[in-house]
């Protein structure tokens, strides 16, 4: 591969932040990216999928339940189950889960409110190639932007994703502490974001794309990014 | 040719929070014996298949792999012949 890593960004009717995620990929992290229509079935040699926010299809039925049927999710569902790697975020996340790619379902947020603003997340786990530049301590400032943000999963696969690390982002306050009044949507054990069993798959509510940039009010969202580029840098090395 | 009306709702296990919300409106205009709102959906098809067993099949089909997801939701439905 080349020295840059490249980001492919699915397009789906109604997806709103494919651009942000393209323009944090491209022109803030300087790496390649391509926009990818729903209706392809090419990954165009992308080494990470980005599955971006909006409101595929109208979120009508579900969030992400038709979007999951467009022909390019067949590839996607392939390139993920081969080890590629693919990050959902918001409505990204939502998709993953309909796909069966990611465990849980997104329900409706408790306050039935759609929530717009920034909160705080720390990681799960350091030891993901998704947040490997973070320290455990690290908390993070970034937005979200959802109605149905509010992750559920049945009592054991819930326990699965304890047991086996893979709870990428949790709601915290400021200061880190995980707490009920942090938790802006309902989600069980303030989960953000999740990751696959074999790591190569995560899907979160927060828009780590939204905050790459000073202008922006935040920079916390370039971690996750850069610890994606840097897994592949180190695996080539 | 049959039509099939289909229900769907949110496992009893899960909150609904959008009933609630309901049952809250429901008791504010006095109506203090309404209990336990639960929102759902209904989708009706019509199905071109040759026996009612057949219709069966695809709505259950239809259902499990898109209708409703089955980690929240639970789905009944019913089949008249047209």
């Amino acid at each position: 591969m080349s020295s840059k890593v490249k980001f492919g960004v699915v397009v789906f009717p109604g997806s709103n932040c494919d651009h942000d995620a393209y323009h944090a990929a491209k022109h803030v992290l300087h790496q390649e990216a391509e926009f990818l229509w729903h209706k392809e079935t090419d990954l165009k040699k992308s080494d990470v999928i980005i599955l971006p926010g909006g409101f595929s299809y109208g979120d009508y039925l579900r969030t992400g339940a038709i979007a999951r049927f467009s022909p390019i999710m067949n590839e996607v569902i392939k390139f993920a189950k081969n080890g590629g790697v693919v990050i959902g975020i918001c409505n990204g996340f939502q998709i993953l889960c309909e796909s069966g790619l990611l465990p849980g379902v997104l329900l409706r947020n408790q306050s039935l409110l759609f929530s717009c603003k920034h909160i705080y997340v720390r990681a799960g786990t350091t030891n993901s190639r998704f947040t490997s530049e973070l320290q455990a301590n690290d908390v993070l400032r970034i937005p979200i932007a959802h109605g149905e943000g509010n992750f559920f999963a049945e009592k054991e696969t819930l326990q699965e994703i304890e047991d086996n690390g893979q709870v990428a982002f949790r709601y915290c306050d400021e200061s880190g502490s995980v707490t009920d009044a942090s938790n802006p949507n309902g989600s069980l054990n303030n989960i953000a974001g999740i990751m696959n069993k074999t790591g190569n798959v995560m899907g979160l509510m927060p828009h780590p794309e939204r905050a790459c940039e000073e202008d922006l009010g935040s920079v916390d969202g370039k971690k996750i990014f850069e610890s994606i580029i840097n897994s592949f840098v180190l695996q080539t090395v | 040719m049959f039509q099939s009306t289909i229900t769907i709702k949110l496992r009893p296990s899960i909150l609904d929070v959008q009933g609630k919300a309901v049952e809250h409106g429901i008791h504010t205009l006095g109506m203090k014996e309404v209990q336990n709102i639960r929102i759902g959906k209904s989708i009706q098809m019509v199905i071109d298949a040759s026996s009612e067993a057949d219709a069966k099949r695809i709505t259950e089909e239809a259902c499990k792999k898109l209708l409703a997801n089955p980690v929240m939701e639970d789905f009944s439905y019913s089949i008249q012949k047209i």
